[in-house]
């Protein structure tokens, strides 16, 4: 399943919580996917599908039950406390509510500055005089849009959220990482402001040589800044596809329904009804069997419930887990490798 | 476009339009720390009966403060509201508390973004269901229960009689919004104020949401106003449409109008920035450089000149009306319009010059 010149592979992860009485929240079941280098990976699904708990298992915070991640070719699931530590610096995180994820008795200069001191044993390039990390801090500040001169010394409630989401983007970046994971990063903001993070996320990959893990419910802020997207539904993996396949011909009947919820800024678009999503998400607690859409799935027949579907490709690297998918497998082609380039 | 009303695209006959909600020249203001707030300067509109008025804007453009304007919902202490709001026969502003409660509920209804707010947590939803009709509608305490099953069943509430006895805690927030829309549609409102109703919500429910209220508002011939900050949630589902800008209106237009002749560079900017799922992916977006405004110290002139790609000279000191446009029922605020030779040589203007504002960067302060 995994090509040797993934950045980052995601095997079987699993994610349980515990919640008394032997009860578990099966948060993330058996997930198993691939980042290339350069490449932005979207996530998408419902709220409580388990995308923020897929994020945090690949930065280890928390540790998943079971599964592997690894990191250029090392398993960060195997690695003990001080192992780790090394690697933290790479994989960083970004999260949704920008304005709580700051400190806010500390000036800009200092949250952008901490991480340097914090880790400067792990780090590749030293940066251990006052100057050199000053200079950095500048370097990154500007670089994501901020004027260091006068951004250095104020503290975030001087700044407005999608400024706040500009200086957790800089405590990221000043640590050089080669993934950067993102969570909901522009959920709280305004349509205005989003297009300047989304703007500024781009911008910023290609300047760093990034990585990316996009996570968000927005389908249509997802299309825009992936390479490839993929779709979860209560803890599980649906589909995996480049986005543009993704978004044209959708294999995987709940990816189809969320594409029909998606509202269009187009009045002439009528919305229409058909192949909305109807009844409620089931409890993670106690998942159905087989797969787990079928209580809400148009397409489910009996099979769904006896038996579990297996994520295998139907088109050049679009991958599905369905009995009936949207998108018939072509006959078997000869073994195809490149599949999972995305293009 | 023609008055017969085409509410989520379903054309109705040609009916005699009636005036429900005459706005004049509506302006709140707040007493700050800092200084005295105008969240709403100025805000004149009208909405007929059954319609669908969408108003839209970034947070902080005074959305709801307009809608709570309207409803006469602002806080006792300082707040200052003045001019006028007829609203189905009754001059709002000046009506004493007792007053308005006759009328909140009854006639005019809202539902808000946070289910939670508007649903008391330690009370069995059929309760507050009930209560409300009992109250306004005098019903006895059994048909009350009737009704409000027969309530969350067209909300699309799944087993009815076993929710009455839940608490909103125990409903996932599509149910609980749901429950706020039975509640405020429970007296049979001549309209509905829905701020940000789907914003907290995922698209899934999002779509569930506002397909209910569009069949909810048919059904009952009811008006709605449904504030949003999001284009593409009322592109759809509106008659027209009112885009607010630090406080005022700055373009109003029947909707297809204002997609296909917008004036206003704001809402250009605003229609530009929203990702589509229909374009490929990395198309670059049009971000709109910098922040709102302050409504302490708002600049001078044209609020939205500091971010504005057409701004002139003229536009920082002299604030453009609000004026009529060729189409009926278009009304937009700004000296160099979009789609216009004037607009146009503004642009060009910019860009020779460079100042055309660099949508990459944001600018700081
Ligand atoms: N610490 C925890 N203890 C128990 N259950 C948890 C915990 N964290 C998450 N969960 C549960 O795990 C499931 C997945 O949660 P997660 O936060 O990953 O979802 P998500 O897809 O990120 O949702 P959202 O879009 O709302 O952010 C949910 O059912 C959630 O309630
Ligand atoms: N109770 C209040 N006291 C002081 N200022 C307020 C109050 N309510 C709203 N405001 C201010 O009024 C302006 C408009 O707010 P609001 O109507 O909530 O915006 P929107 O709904 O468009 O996001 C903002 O500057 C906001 O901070
Ligand atoms: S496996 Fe069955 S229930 Fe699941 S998505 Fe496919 S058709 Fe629907
Ligand atoms: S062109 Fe001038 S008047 Fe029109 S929106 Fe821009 S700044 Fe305002
Ligand atoms: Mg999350
Ligand atoms: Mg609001």
């Amino acid at each position: 399943m995994t090509t040797n010149d993934a950045l980052l592979s995601v095997e079987n992860l699993v994610v349980e919580y515990p919640v008394g009485r032997g009860r578990k929240v099966h948060a993330v079941s058996d997930v198993s996917f691939d980042v290339q280098a350069g490449e932005t990976l979207g996530v998408v699904g419902e709220s409580g599908c388990g995308k923020s708990t897929a994020g945090k298992a690949i930065v280890q915070l928390p540790r998943p039950t079971s599964g592997s991640v690894l990191f250029e070719g090392t398993d960060l699931v195997k690695l003990d406390g001080d192992q780790l530590r090394r690697f933290r610096p790479r994989l960083q995180m970004i999260f949704q509510d920008p304005v709580s994820s700051l400190n806010p008795r500390r000036r800009v200069e200092d949250i952008v500055g901490d991480p340097l001191s914090v880790w400067s044993a792990e780090l590749e390039s030293s940066v251990a005089s006052k100057q050199e990390r000053k200079a950095k801090v500048a370097e990154v500040l500007e670089a994501v849009g901020l004027d260091p001169v006068s951004a250095a010394g104020r503290r975030p409630h001087e700044f407005s959220g999608g400024q706040c989401q500009r200086i957790s983007i800089a405590r990221a970046l000043v640590l050089e990482p080669k993934v950067l994971i993102c969570d909901e990063p522009v959920s709280a903001l305004d349509v205005s402001i989003q297009a300047q993070i989304i703007n500024l996320l781009e911008a910023m990959k290609a300047r760093f040589s990034l990585t990316l893990v996009f996570i968000s419910h927005d389908l249509a802020v997802v299309r825009n800044i992936s390479d490839r997207v993929a779709v979860m539904y209560l803890g599980k993996l649906c589909e995996l596809a480049p986005s543009d396949v993704l978004y044209r011909t959708p294999a995987h009947p709940y990816t189809a329904a969320l594409l029909a919820s998606i509202p269009e800024p187009d009045p002439a678009i009528v919305p229409s009804t058909t192949g909305r999503l109807t009844g409620e998400l089931p409890s993670s607690i106690d998942p159905p069997s087989g797969c787990r859409f079928r209580t809400r799935c148009p397409r489910a027949e009996e099979r769904c419930a006896a038996e579990e579907p297996v994520l295998r490709e139907v088109a050049t690297g679009q991958r599905v887990a369905c009995h009936f998918p949207l998108v018939e497998a072509r006959p078997a082609a000869p073994a195809n490798v490149a599949s999972q380039q995305s293009a | 476009m023609s008055r017969g009303h085409t509410t989520a695209g379903h054309e109705y006959p040609e009916i005699p339009a009636e005036t429900l909600l005459t706005v004049e020249d509506l302006r709140t203001t707040f007493d700050t720390p800092r200084g005295k707030l105008t969240a709403v300067d100025g805000v004149s509109f009208e909405l007929e009966a059954g319609r669908t008025l969408g108003v839209v804007g970034e947070s902080g453009s005074g959305k709801t403060v307009l809608s709570r304007s309207v409803m006469r919902l602002l806080p006792k202490r300082g707040a200052t509201s003045t001019g006028r709001v007829r609203f189905n026969g009754h001059e709002m502003v000046g009506l004493t508390q007792k007053q308005l409660r006759g009328i909140w509920g009854t006639e005019l209804a809202m539902v808000f973004q946070d289910p939670m707010t508007s649903l008391n947590p330690t009370m069995r939803i059929g309760n507050q269901i009930t209560e409300s009709l009992r109250y306004h509608l005098g019903m006895s305490s059994s048909e009350a229960t009737e009704h409000a099953v027969v309530l969350l069943s067209s909300v699309g509430i799944p087993t009815p009689e076993r929710r009455l006895h839940d608490y909103p805690h125990q409903l996932s927030g599509g149910l609980r919004q749901r429950v706020t829309i039975a509640i405020a549609l429970a007296c049979g409102p001549r309209l509905l104020f829905a701020d940000e109703p789907t914003t907290a919500l995922d698209v899934t429910v999002q779509a569930q949401i506002l397909d209910l209220l569009a069949a909810q508002q048919r059904e009952r011939s009811m008006a709605m106003i449904l504030v949003t900050h999001d284009l593409g949630v009322v592109a759809g589902r509106t008659d027209d449409i009112a885009v607010m800008y630090g406080g005022k209106i700055v373009e109003q237009a029947p909707t297809k109008t204002l997609f296909a002749e917008m004036r206003m560079p704001y809402t250009e900017a605003l229609l530009g920035s929203i990702p589509r799922a229909d374009q490929p992916s990395h198309t670059p977006l049009q971000a709109i450089p910098g922040r709102p405004p302050d409504l302490v110290s708002p600049p001078p002139g044209c609020r939205f000149a500091p971010r504005c790609p057409y701004a002139q000279p003229r536009c920082r000191h002299e604030e453009p009306p609000l004026r009529e446009a060729p189409t009926k029922g278009h009304r937009f605020a700004c000296w160099f319009p979009v789609g216009t030779p004037e607009g146009r040589q503004a642009l060009e203007e910019n860009r020779v010059r460079g100042v055309a504002l660099d949508p990459a960067r944001s600018v700081t302060t």
